[in-house]
């Protein structure tokens, strides 16, 4: 800063940090983590009790109200964990300010795109469309 | 700030000697980002069952082929070495586990532990597959 100011240099930087945040990014990936360690073991042995199922027989299963609740959150923890953990990989990687910001918004829509197809299929699914 | 020119960089990964701990930590990394294209997979399919069953025979197709099946076998490695590497995290985060002997057994326990499961898992897939056929 060539101009005078009256702000001290750490009152300059703070909250300029590479995710213009604080610790929340750190604390909300914990939390989906813990939540994605049930969550991921049901959606594997779910994916494994479908092998070899016709169409049919996987909507039912995929479309009863426990199923699709817990495939619900999974989809929306998932979507909501990568975001924040692709935006890390970002903020690490790319330099540039224009590429970072570009790369960061493509991460939120497709993090929300995703999220929301999935959630749209498993609704459309259950409530038998 | 007097001017403007390039910061000293702190040292990068090609100067570090490969360890396993520095391995589980990229394949941490890596793992996390096949994952998150891995959710395309995970849309498609979900779309497929949705749309019909015409839709839902193509998935089923093309999972079945090798690349499928390929992707497959990644993503349930990926998807089982990233959550084990992520209860890795958790524990480091309550502050234990960080010693030089944990961190190691940590590591070796994370690999052998993904590994033993993905296999376990397919073979019980293949078993259901080559058992039952299409239900």
């Amino acid at each position: 800063m060539k101009e005078a100011s009256l702000r001290t240099p750490l009152g300059h930087v703070r909250g300029l940090g590479s995710a213009r945040s604080g610790t929340r990014h750190f604390w909300h990936q914990r939390l989906t983590s813990i939540a994605l360690i049930p969550l991921s073991i049901f959606f594997v042995v779910l994916v494994v009790s479908l092998i070899g199922r016709n169409h049919a027989a996987a909507v039912q299963i995929l479309g009863s109200a426990w199923i699709a609740i817990l495939m619900l959150l999974f989809i929306l923890t998932i979507t909501y964990h990568m975001q924040i953990g692709m935006q890390e990989i970002i903020e690490d990687y790319a330099h540039g300010e224009l590429s970072k910001f570009v790369l960061l918004i493509a991460n939120a829509f497709f993090c929300i795109a995703i999220g929301l197809a999935a959630a749209f299929a498993i609704l459309k699914i259950s409530f038998g469309v | 700030m007097a001017e403007t020119r390039a910061r000293p960089l702190s040292p990068h990964l090609q100067i570090y000697r490969p360890m396993l701990t520095m391995l589980m930590s990229i394949a941490h990394r890596a793992t996390g980002a096949a994952l998150y294209f891995g959710t395309l997979l995970i849309a498609w399919w979900l779309a497929a069952a949705a749309s019909g069953p015409n839709h839902y025979a193509a998935v089923q197709w093309f999972m079945a082929t090798l690349i499928g099946r390929l992707i497959l076998f990644g993503y349930t490695w990926a998807l089982i070495h990233h959550m084990l590497g992520g209860v890795r995290h958790l524990i480091w985060d309550t502050g234990r586990g960080l010693g030089p002997g944990e961190r190691e057994w940590l590591a070796r326990a994370t690999l052998f532990g993904s590994i033993t499961l993905t296999i376990v898992l397919w073979i019980a897939g293949l078993l259901i597959v080559g058992g039952g056929g299409t239900r």
